[in-house]
């Protein structure tokens, strides 16, 4: 439980900072580009991106933001976005909870491939260049939720209740693990991230409590077969199979360098 | 179905799913491009929605809270700033936090290093309707000029003798497009029940002359015409023929 309390913490503490006013001195802005503690501009890499293809010009404060965020990202912390800051997650995390408890069985006419996400991604970078105009930001679910959520509107409820009906009803995980390109991005840069998930083989009992909870079952195709790192980009590094595993088969690594001595 | 239970459960399920797609359709169905102010130095909308990363940090800085970000239902594109003046204007700050504050130029910095900053904004242009004015009617007012931070610069009042008592003067107020910035105090200040003076964004009101009009009283305009090619271009036949060709053009 301890890493889903934080990651909620996390999350929900990152709303807080942007949201309430009070906190200015800490934070402004919202998760597309925000300014810390007044100096250290934070930016959404994806979003900066499309703003390059769309307006064909780059601005210091925002570049250093978007660098900053995608050098945390590619070089330390994976994929830890869409599990520890992203708004989306509550609601997707929630749906597949639902689900589970439910027992509702996929639709059978909505079928979503893992790598549309990647299609949608170029997609996103080819249209904003055509288009000039950042095409998912535009659309971006994640900025009408988390926008909402900063800001204080309602309407943001209405798209929350969509991807949620989405996700429990139609197609499983299907936001956050086969649409969001910017899942997608991050998945792209977060190859070679330093923290990973850590696989035992010797301490495996092959219960695969790991693989029924995994928001990205195909990182761990590793499990009960050999000792090895996650080393996917697409695993989000939420934790929760460290926490349901029993046996301390799985484990969160730093550098795999320390343990192969 | 098989029992109760699963009855509930594919009941809430298309209940769910009919309320999420009836959400979707409102918002694929609400068209109506309503018109909105974007606050200073987003001139160019075209610019301004390729720049602009939807972040509200100009939002934030605003110390009046002029600006709002538009949510799924505004008319303005989701995620971007804007105003609407009625409610709460632009009262023009000289340091223009908002600008300062955008971290990608999509309100424009040149603002910050002009001259005269904020006075070269240009977010809309004031528009008076003179039937619902009631200064043209002969009522005495003169809120707008009065709020207008550009006073008799932007709008100035004019005299012009009333007619209809022979002995009163109208007091109007006319709006300078070329000095106007566009705040809206003036739309905040009018004292009827919709506004008489509006804002609008330029694009809704300006024309455009074209570049094939010359003015014979500006010496510069006039210098367009010392290489112009004078000599005439004319079929001569066709102006004779026309009437058999039965060729008008």
């Amino acid at each position: 439980m301890r890493y889903l309390l934080l990651r909620r913490a996390v999350q929900l503490g990152i709303l807080a900072c942007l949201g309430f006013s009070s906190l200015d001195f800490i934070a402004k802005g919202d998760l597309s580009s925000s300014v810390w503690f007044d100096t250290i501009p934070l930016s959404d890499p994806f979003a900066f991106l499309q703003i390059v293809l769309a307006s064909l010009s780059i601005d210091a404060a925002v570049l250093s933001g978007a660098l900053i965020i995608a050098f945390v990202y590619a070089v330390f912390l994976g994929r830890a976005f869409c599990a520890w800051v992203c708004p989306i997650n509550l609601i997707t995390d929630l749906a597949a909870f639902v689900r589970k408890k439910f027992g509702f069985k996929s639709s059978k006419f909505v079928i979503l491939h893992k790598n549309l996400r990647y299609l949608v991604l170029i997609l996103c970078l080819v249209l904003s260049f055509a288009l000039s105009l950042p095409v998912f930001e535009s659309i971006s679910y994640i900025g009408i939720v988390q926008r909402g959520i900063i800001f204080g509107s309602v309407s943001w409820l209405f798209v929350a209740f969509v991807i949620f009906c989405i996700d429990s009803f139609l197609s499983p995980r299907a936001i956050c693990s086969h649409f969001c390109p910017l899942g997608a991005f991050y998945a792209l840069i977060s190859r070679f991230a330093l923290l990973k998930v850590k696989h035992k083989a010797q301490n495996c009992t092959k219960c695969y409590k790991c693989i029924e909870i995994c928001p990205e079952k195909q990182v761990l195709f590793m499990v009960g077969k050999e000792s090895k790192s996650v080393s996917s980009g697409e695993c989000i590094r939420c934790g929760r199979c460290i926490e349901v595993c029993d046996d301390d088969a799985l484990v969160f690594n730093i550098l795999d360098l320390r343990s192969k001595k | 179905m098989k029992n109760r239970r699963e009855f509930m459960q594919t009941g809430f399920k298309a209940l769910c799913l009919c309320a999420s797609g009836g959400f979707l359709a409102t918002l694929a169905l609400k068209a109506d491009e309503g018109y909105f102010l974007r606050p200073p130095g987003a001139e160019d909308e075209k610019r301004f929605l390729s720049l602009c990363i939807r972040c509200g940090l100009c939002v934030k800085a605003c110390p009046y809270d002029t600006l709002k970000l538009a949510s799924v239902f505004d008319s303005p594109k989701n995620g971007t700033p804007f105003f609407e003046a009625r409610k709460t204007p632009c009262y023009l700050c000289e340091d223009i936090p908002c600008i300062r504050e955008c971290p990608t130029n999509a309100l424009d910095h040149q603002y910050l290093e002009r001259e005269k900053g904020v006075l070269e904004l240009k977010m809309g242009i004031a528009i008076l309707d003179s039937a619902s004015c009631v200064a043209h009617w002969g009522v005495q007012c003169d809120a707008c000029y009065r709020a207008c931070p550009l006073i008799d610069k932007a709008l100035k009042l004019e005299l012009k003798r009333n007619e209809r008592t022979a002995k009163h003067a109208f007091l109007l107020p006319v709006v300078d497009h070329e000095v106007c910035v566009g705040c809206g105090l003036c739309e905040r200040a009018c004292i009827t029940e919709e506004p008489a003076i509006r804002v609008l964004p330029r694009e809704y009101v300006l024309g455009r002359a074209g570049t094939n009009y010359v003015k014979g009283w500006d010496k510069q305009d006039e210098q367009r015409l010392k290489d112009a090619d004078t000599s005439k271009k004319n079929e001569q036949n066709k102006a004779r023929d026309y009437l058999n060709s039965e060729d008008l053009l």
